[in-house]
């Protein structure tokens, strides 16, 4: 937030004017509060770089020529109309596009420099670093021990019992749910209240100690004061972790993240600084969309 | 003749559905929403008015009416019949309705003949009566039923009210029937039960019911002692327990195929051909177990050193196991599928193969649902076995795995829906 960017100018290149620069780590969107991206990028590096991103479902596609960066450590919000390819989006960035059959990706998508879409990438790996929080909350019908303790087991990141105890225990703690399950550590994940579902999916997703967490509409389930909660915890993850956040709440893209992706019909629209995004919007569609005026 | 009156009624109610209808739209005049019911529903209020109570008469008719017809016969006859044993009552009662019906066996007597012309003057009788009250009760109701139609008449509340009472009706059949069975199963028991002490029933080891009765019409002496039902129980058993150790691997490693790992198509088209195997009627596995496989059986039982009879339980046990394959997995492969999309995306998400997810997350979440369908499974294996005097005691345990199985599923779904 304390990014020196934020007073310069706006330059609003039109269309797809960064394509023409030689300098490829320039995103080739209109990049809004930001002239030169070399002092954000020394704290926070690019981490999960985009281009020419297509994604179909049959014949239809959701995705048009998408680039993005993504940058380490920060909460990156995708803003947009129903159906412009968020969640689309998002899923691509751990494969989860991979489960439905109808899918195809094409375009670069690299985590840390590395192709996610090369056959040398191990699918299992990838969402090992790149784990994914669901709009409903989704515990396993197992205890909420089990629930915290599924990944690290399949991963074998336990080296005995008490390692397992402290991963989940430190994972729940960081998820915020700790103090309220600590107790009732065996029953049923189920019989959680949806906000306490919903972060113990969150201490699920920690406790594989990803490098990347996805959050697709994390909170549009969830009660106003369980959403604060998780938005809290949101604001908490991100000194560890790099986040990417799917939202329809403008107010919730304003108070999470530092920047802010506006996609429409497929397309991304723009991408910048959040505060800049919600202050100066170069694009009209951005405008109208943050202004209420459609959507 | 009652076909011919059913065909009548039915086309009578469709007249009346268009007079009533016409009615209503009559006097609506030109406005529709001056209709409490729309034209359809009075439509039906005359139909209903005008042809159900026939309907009823007629079933009625059906149900009861040969067995007045017999009474009358039978206190004509009652001289000639007092003189008879139960049987021949009844042999020569059914002869004389056949032979008015013109079926006629061998040489019939002149006592026949005589019942036979009393029972073809009482059918035109009857069909005339019956006739005439049915032609009776279809005027009287359409009148009513359009000189009560008027604009706000509750017609959709009648019809509804009706459309209930038929599907309560069609209910209580199906339960009737079903109580009636058991009674008739108790009762017969009870009778069997008699004469076979019960302990000697269910811990003998005899059993060969066809030589019990001397002599063939039932009023012989009756040797209770071969009716001991631990080796038919005993067999019964080791074929369920072959027939489930054949199944179950089967059949739900097939059911995790299709429903996590089949493309779409392949699913589309082997699914159905799953369940034609479950529609193969239990004579042909029958044939197939006693002609194909226990032969093959005895083979290799030879090729062992071991002596194997061609009667097997092996044999039986694998061929229904194979039968109740398509049952166990298309069963278990609607409760896989019934396994929310959304744990198996959160059991990826967390980098878990997909085996690691069936095993771990869909499995565990499927499982007294797969119990349950295994206990159908068995339940319905049990149930190709039962035979004769058994009846009960089978039937108290396939009632049983069903309470079970029934229950399970109660609790499947409050813990995932």
């Amino acid at each position: 937030m304390s990014n020196p960017d934020m007073a310069e100018p706006i330059t609003p290149p039109a269309g797809h004017v960064a394509e023409e620069a030689a300098d490829d780590s320039v995103a080739p969107v209109a990049t809004v509060g930001e002239t030169d991206p070399a002092p954000a990028a020394d704290s926070h590096p690019v981490k999960i770089r985009s281009r020419n991103v297509d994604v179909f479902y049959g014949d239809k596609q959701a995705l048009f020529d998408l680039g993005i960066d993504i940058r380490a450590r920060m909460v990156t919000a995708l803003i947009g109309p129903s159906g412009c390819g968020k969640s689309t989006y998002i899923r691509c960035l751990n494969r989860m596009n991979d489960t439905i059959e109808i899918a195809r990706v094409s375009g670069l998508i690299e985590l840390d420099g590395q192709d996610i879409y090369s056959p040398d990438i191990d699918v299992v790996e990838l969402r090992a670093r790149v784990g994914i929080v669901f709009q409903k909350p989704n515990p396993f019908p197992k205890s909420i021990f089990e629930n915290v303790a599924y990944g690290p087991r399949i991963h074998g990141l336990a080296a005995g019992k008490t390692d397992l105890e402290e991963i989940v225990v430190t994972s729940l703690t960081r998820a915020g749910l700790f103090e309220e399950v600590k107790d009732r550590l065996e029953d049923p994940g189920t019989g959680l209240s949806g906000g306490q579902q919903q972060r113990l999916c969150i201490a699920r997703a920690i406790a594989v100690s990803p490098e990347v967490i996805l959050m697709d509409e994390p909170c549009s389930a969830l009660d106003p004061i369980a959403t604060a909660r998780v938005e809290e915890l949101i604001d908490d993850l991100r000194k560890n972790y790099t986040i990417v956040i799917v939202t329809h709440s403008m107010q919730q893209a304003a108070r999470v993240s530092q920047r802010t992706a506006m996609f429409h019909l497929g397309y991304l629209v723009e991408e910048g600084q959040t505060d800049a995004i919600f202050t100066n919007p170069t694009d009209k569609r951005t405008r109208d969309y943050i202004t209420g005026r459609y959507g | 003749m009652a076909s011919t009156y059913l065909a009548l009624l039915i086309g009578f109610a469709l007249a009346a559905y268009f007079a009533g209808a016409r009615r209503a739209v009559a006097l609506s005049a030109g406005n529709p929403a001056s209709l409490h019911s729309r034209p359809a529903y009075h439509g039906f209020y005359a139909a209903i008015l005008a042809t159900a109570p026939g309907f009823a008469v007629l079933i009625g008719w059906w149900l009861f009416g040969g067995r007045v017809l017999d009474r009358i016969v039978g206190a004509r006859f009652q001289v000639l019949l007092s003189a008879m044993s139960g049987p021949q009552q009844q042999a020569f009662i059914r002869d004389a309705r056949n032979l008015a019906g013109g079926i006629v066996y061998g040489e019939p007597t002149p006592e026949k003949e005589a019942a036979a012309a009393l029972y073809r003057s009482l059918f035109a009788s009857t069909d005339i009566v019956l006739g005439l009250i049915l032609a009776a009760l279809a005027a009287l109701g359409l009148v009513l039923a359009l000189r009560t139609i008027t604009a706000r008449r509750r017609t959709r509340h009648f019809v509804e009210r009706f459309v209930r009472g038929v599907l309560i009706a069609c209910s209580v059949v199906a339960i009737l029937t079903t109580i009636g069975i058991v009674l008739s199963l108790i009762f017969e028991s009870l009778r069997f039960f008699q004469k076979v002490p019960f302990l000697d029933f269910l811990f003998g080891t005899h059993w060969s019911p066809q030589s019990a009765f001397v002599g063939a019409g039932g009023d012989g002496e009756i040797d209770a002692g071969v009716f001991g039902a631990v080796p038919l129980f005993a067999g019964t058993l080791l074929i369920t327990l072959i027939a489930m150790l054949v199944a179950t691997p089967i059949g739900l490693l097939a059911a995790i195929y299709l429903s996590d790992y089949a493309s779409s198509k392949f699913r589309a088209v082997a699914k159905p051909v799953l369940e034609i195997l479950a529609g193969v009627p239990t004579v042909v596995y029958g044939f197939f177990a006693a002609l194909s496989v226990a032969p093959v059986i005895r083979r290799l039982g030879d090729g062992m050193g071991l002596s194997v009879s061609s009667e097997s339980a092996l044999a039986a046990g694998l061929v229904m196991g194979i039968m109740i394959i398509p049952f166990v997995s298309s069963l278990s492969d609607d409760i896989i599928n019934s396994v929310p999309q959304a744990l198996r995306d959160g059991s990826a998400g967390l980098g878990a193969t997909k085996s690691e997810t069936i095993r771990k997350v869909v499995l565990p979440a499927a499982l007294p649902g797969i119990v349950s369908a295994m206990l159908l499974a068995v339940s319905r294996a049990v149930g190709e076995l039962a035979a004769f005097a058994l009846g009960l005691v089978l039937f108290c345990m396939t009632l049983a795995l069903n309470v079970i199985a029934l229950g399970v599923v109660a609790r499947y779904r409050e813990r995932y829906d």
